[in-house]
């Protein structure tokens, strides 16, 4: 029944047998102790849960752990470098982009695909970058904000 | 008292403000965005048992049979339990007591009945979530319908009761105000009526509710890990539903994913997990899903209501009558029947109204409870008031913004009384409005709208001049205690802890209270530690919520400090061999002459106590329990300009300015968010959001699919500004900022549409204002 899959988290290699129908965001969560992706709705509307997968920021609530075999994933755990936080966080506090902080790490993974695949967004780029992800506290504002900062100091 | 003076010690000059009024960058934030914080779902205690509800899928129905006998034999399933099992844990609790209200008595799973779609019925509890989740198909629950009660006026006129033994579905009426309101409206020039719409809300927390329980058997303790605003009143509560003492019982709330309300309540499935925890002695876990979250969280706002405002020819308001239906759902919980009182208080909005009354008939529905929700009664009430004012203007033909402005207290006019019994502490409502209307232009503005009619464009420009009612409150107009608490420590290392008995979640306070401990201390902003939220830690406390944890918990923190410090200087005196009276104290050090000792040292000394004065306790900390004598009423201006596209009735925001007035600020930033993210929650109700129960009592937007929330792309670039009014009410001169944006800018937004449709003679909409609405005035017209 159970399925074996193998994948990199972060720059670091599992392997697991998991159930099917595990969500991969259960996988990473329960299996792997990485609870900074957060569940917000479990039906992909309101981004808590984003993820990057091969280059791509994912809703990880509607995938299949198996369906990540062979994956790389990167997470909001995965994001510093050598103790150094990755300008799309330093943007979030640096422009109180965050509140309660829940819909943050995947706000924070939505973010960083916008200043990948667009290094000097417009603030209409960015809030429809940020369509996918729902936030209750801010209004948005400070985060587009945050997502100029990091789009900014990118660029350097 | 000028500024200087009330930020001043009472032992000393005055100190130095290096973080209070500063953008200072979180301290709560590093964890948050590495994603190492803990949330409930994220504390992980081994041998965790998981936790389902099965819910009632009717609206109202007699539960005929409940099997179980499946689930139970289910690989995993370790126990199922029914209403019958669970008699011995007492009802959830209703904080309000009204005159004449009608408690039903609400057990933590549904007995005979249900109420309610989302009604607990079954607790499935399993070795993982997903088997939990699994063995609630395997529950088999037979009901035999009845008719829903679900339209709030036809509630109250009668139609099938919901609890018999009551007689109606009326839980309590109310009638309010002071002045002789038939009289004033009588002599008025004119009457305006006008039916308005508060329609339920969700208010969709991003982290739903979530509960984990460990009972140590040993010990005979429960640790209860809640997303609550109120951890200590959760436990005082809890204890008496579970019956265990009260000093047995711990409550944390870690990290809370946002409450606006949903929070401040007392949840029977909080309970229930802390009983099972105690039958079962495991821990057990439940996290709420969204579409319970939909079904069975507190909604909020749900009335129906009737105004009635009398003016004289030249725009005086002479009396103003609002006869509302409340929809408080099937149960009372915490505040339900609390929340239309907050309502009646504040209809005289920032006007003169020498004549006010309200008429509340609230009624039971077959529908998830009502209660507070980010503004809770305070924004049904201004959307009243401003609504009917601008009613005034249009018939008048008098701009909006002057017939407010005509019916202002003045500036001197403070503390000012109205007509609903309260006393505004202070306020400024001119400047505040003038400043708004500098802004945008307000004159070419309107110079403009002119303009684009000519054009044939639809350009609307709506204002709202709000107060609200904040820092609750006295003792006496709260249920449960309307202070709150502080201890403040400087430990023998010289780092400060202060414990809150407020419990933020998301507002920053770990960030503004540490702003004010480090200047009054003049220690480090790293030195000092804010700690909230876990009653094994924290002197009792009150919570958060009302927009009341900085003038009300934060004030507690400032006169402990201020106590503390009365005892290192006593203590800084003994050391240096000097008079206590001639030291002092600045930067955190206490100096006579050319001797001196920073306070740090102070505490050192204090916890060695070999240097202290005789009659002195050794230690350095000091507790201090806040009663304010009254509320504080923030108030401002915002001003909406909108444009309407005639051919989709879309609705487009042009500009947003909102001026608001908070009192003294700590930290700006903070306080910006706050009031972007009310005013976008306001944007949510005025244009996107509503619960709509179906004539069965069905929920219809059970899913973020369906309940729509504002989204990044929707929300114009807000331009905030200030105007700052010391609040006389505590020492810090603070008001409180969480709820201004969700009270203050509703009634612009749906103002500036009416106002780019008042030539298709439209003096009123119901929210949320949807495009598809404006779409048929626009062409029902052509």
């Amino acid at each position: 029944m159970k399925k074996a899959i193998s994948l990199s988290v972060n720059g670091v290699s599992h392997q697991h047998e998991v159930e099917p129908r595990l969500l991969l965001v259960h996988y990473l969560r329960d299996v792997l102790g990485l609870t900074g992706t957060h569940i917000g709705c479990e039906t992909s509307l309101c981004g808590a849960c984003t993820i990057v997968v091969d280059g791509q920021a994912i809703k990880s609530c509607t995938m299949l752990a198996v369906q990540a075999d062979g994956a790389e994933v990167t997470t909001i755990e995965g994001l510093m470098k050598d103790g150094q936080l990755h300008p799309m966080q330093e943007g979030f506090w640096e422009r109180h982009g965050l509140q309660c902080g829940y819909c943050t790490p995947g706000m924070i993974m939505a973010a960083t695909q916008i200043i990948d695949r667009n290094a000097s967004p417009s603030r209409e780029e960015i809030r429809h970058g940020l369509e996918g992800n729902l936030c209750r506290c801010t209004g948005y504002q400070h985060i587009v904000e945050a997502v100029e900062y990091a789009a900014k100091k990118s660029a350097v | 008292m000028n500024e200087d003076q009330r930020l001043q010690t009472p032992d000393s000059g005055p100190q130095t403000s290096r973080y209070v009024g500063q953008r200072v960058k979180r301290t709560e934030d590093p964890r948050l965005i590495k994603g190492l914080a803990h949330y409930v779902d994220d504390i992980r205690l081994p041998d965790t048992l998981h936790v389902a509800f099965v819910r009632s899928v009717y609206a109202h129905a007699r539960i005929t049979s409940i099997d179980t006998s499946v689930a139970l034999k289910a690989p995993g399933v370790v126990a199922v339990y029914t209403g019958k099992d669970v008699t011995k844990i007492g009802p959830v609790p209703c904080a309000s007591a009204l005159p004449g209200l009608k408690v039903p008595d609400y057990r933590v799973l549904a007995q005979d009945k249900v109420y309610f779609v989302g009604h607990p019925i079954a607790a499935v509890v399993a070795r993982d979530a997903y088997t939990a989740r699994d063995a609630l198909d395997l529950v088999t629950v037979d009901y035999d319908d009845l008719p829903a009660v679900v339209d709030v006026e036809a509630a109250a006129k009668g139609g099938p009761v919901i609890y018999e033994t009551f007689g109606d579905n009326i839980a309590y009426k109310l009638t309010a105000g002071e002045g002789d309101i038939d009289s004033a409206l009588a002599a008025s020039d004119h009457v305006l009526k006008q039916r308005i719409v508060h329609q339920r809300l969700a208010p969709i927390a991003m982290e739903g509710r979530g509960v984990l329980a460990r009972y140590f058997p040993g010990e005979e303790e429960l640790t209860v890990w809640s997303s609550t605003q109120i951890p200590h009143l959760l436990r005082t509560q809890l204890a008496l539903m579970i019956g265990i003492p009260e000093n047995k019982l711990r409550v944390i709330t870690p990290e809370v994913g946002g409450g606006f309300g949903s929070k401040l309540n007392v949840y029977a499935e909080e309970a229930l997990l802390g009983w099972i925890s105690m039958q079962l002695a495991k821990p057990v876990k439940w996290i709420e899903g969204r579409r319970e979250n939909i079904q069975s969280t507190i909604h909020g706002r749900g009335q129906v209501g009737y105004v009635e405002i009398g003016c004289k020819n030249d725009g005086t308001i002479t009396g103003l009558r609002y006869d509302v239906f409340a929809d408080l759902g099937a149960y009372l919980q915490l505040l339900t029947p609390a929340i239309p009182t907050l309502t009646g208080l504040m209809l005289s909005g920032s006007y003169k109204i020498p004549a006010i009354q309200i008429n509340v008939t609230a009624c039971f529905t077959n529908k998830m409870s009502t209660d507070a929700y980010r503004g809770a009664g305070r924004p049904e009430a201004t959307y009243v008031v401003e609504r009917a004012m601008d009613l005034v203007a249009a018939k008048l033909g008098i701009d909006p913004a002057e017939v407010r402005r005509k019916n202002f207290p003045a500036a001197d006019e403070f503390p000012f009384h109205t007509a609903t019994g309260l006393d505004y502490d202070s306020g400024n409502y001119e400047a505040a409005l003038d400043k708004a209307q500098a802004i945008i232009g307000y004159a070419g503005l309107r110079e403009e709208q002119k303009k684009a009619r000519d054009e044939g464009r639809l350009l609307g420009i709506g204002i709202s001049t709000y107060v609200e009612i904040c820092a609750l409150g006295p003792s006496q107009a709260m249920p449960a205690g309307g202070w709150e608490s502080a201890t403040v420590r400087i430990e023998p290392t010289g780092k400060v802890t202060v414990l809150t008995g407020a419990s933020p979640h998301g507002q920053g306070q770990e960030t503004s209270f540490a702003q004010i401990a480090a200047d009054e201390l003049g220690v480090g902003l790293n030195d000092v530690t804010v700690i909230h939220g876990d009653t094994g830690i924290v002197q009792y406390g009150i919570g958060t919520f009302g927009s009341r944890a900085t003038a009300v918990g934060g004030t507690a923190m400032f006169i402990a400090i201020q106590k503390l410090k009365e005892k290192a200087n006593k203590i800084a005196a003994h050391i240096l061999k000097a008079d206590a009276a001639s030291l002092t104290f600045a930067n955190g050090r206490y100096s006579e002459g050319t001797s001196s000792l920073t306070i740090q040292e102070v505490a050192l000394a204090a916890h060695i106590a070999r240097e202290i004065p005789p009659d002195t306790e050794p230690g350095l900390s000091a507790t201090y329990f806040f009663e304010p004598k009254n509320f504080t009423f923030p108030f401002g201006t915002h001003i909406v300009v909108v444009e309407i596209d005639k051919e989709t009735g879309d609705i487009k925001f042009l500009r947003y300015v909102a001026v608001d007035d908070c009192g003294k600020v700590i930290n700006p930033m903070l306080v910006d968010g706050q009031l972007h993210g009310g005013i976008v929650q306001s944007m949510g109700q005025a244009l996107f959001e509503e619960i709509v129960y179906d004539d069965q009592g069905q929920l219809v937007t059970g899913s973020l699919m369906d309940y729509a929330l504002p989204r990044a792309s929707h929300i114009p670039w807000l331009e905030l500004d200030r105007t700052e009014t010391p609040s006389p009410v505590n020492p810090l001169g603070v008001k409180g900022v969480g709820e201004a944006g969700t009270i203050g800018a509703t009634p612009a937004i749906v103002g500036a549409i009416v106002d780019a449709l008042s030539p298709f003679g439209v003096k009123h909409l119901d929210m949320p204002v949807k495009p598809e609405a404006v779409w048929k005035i626009i062409n029902g017209a052509r």
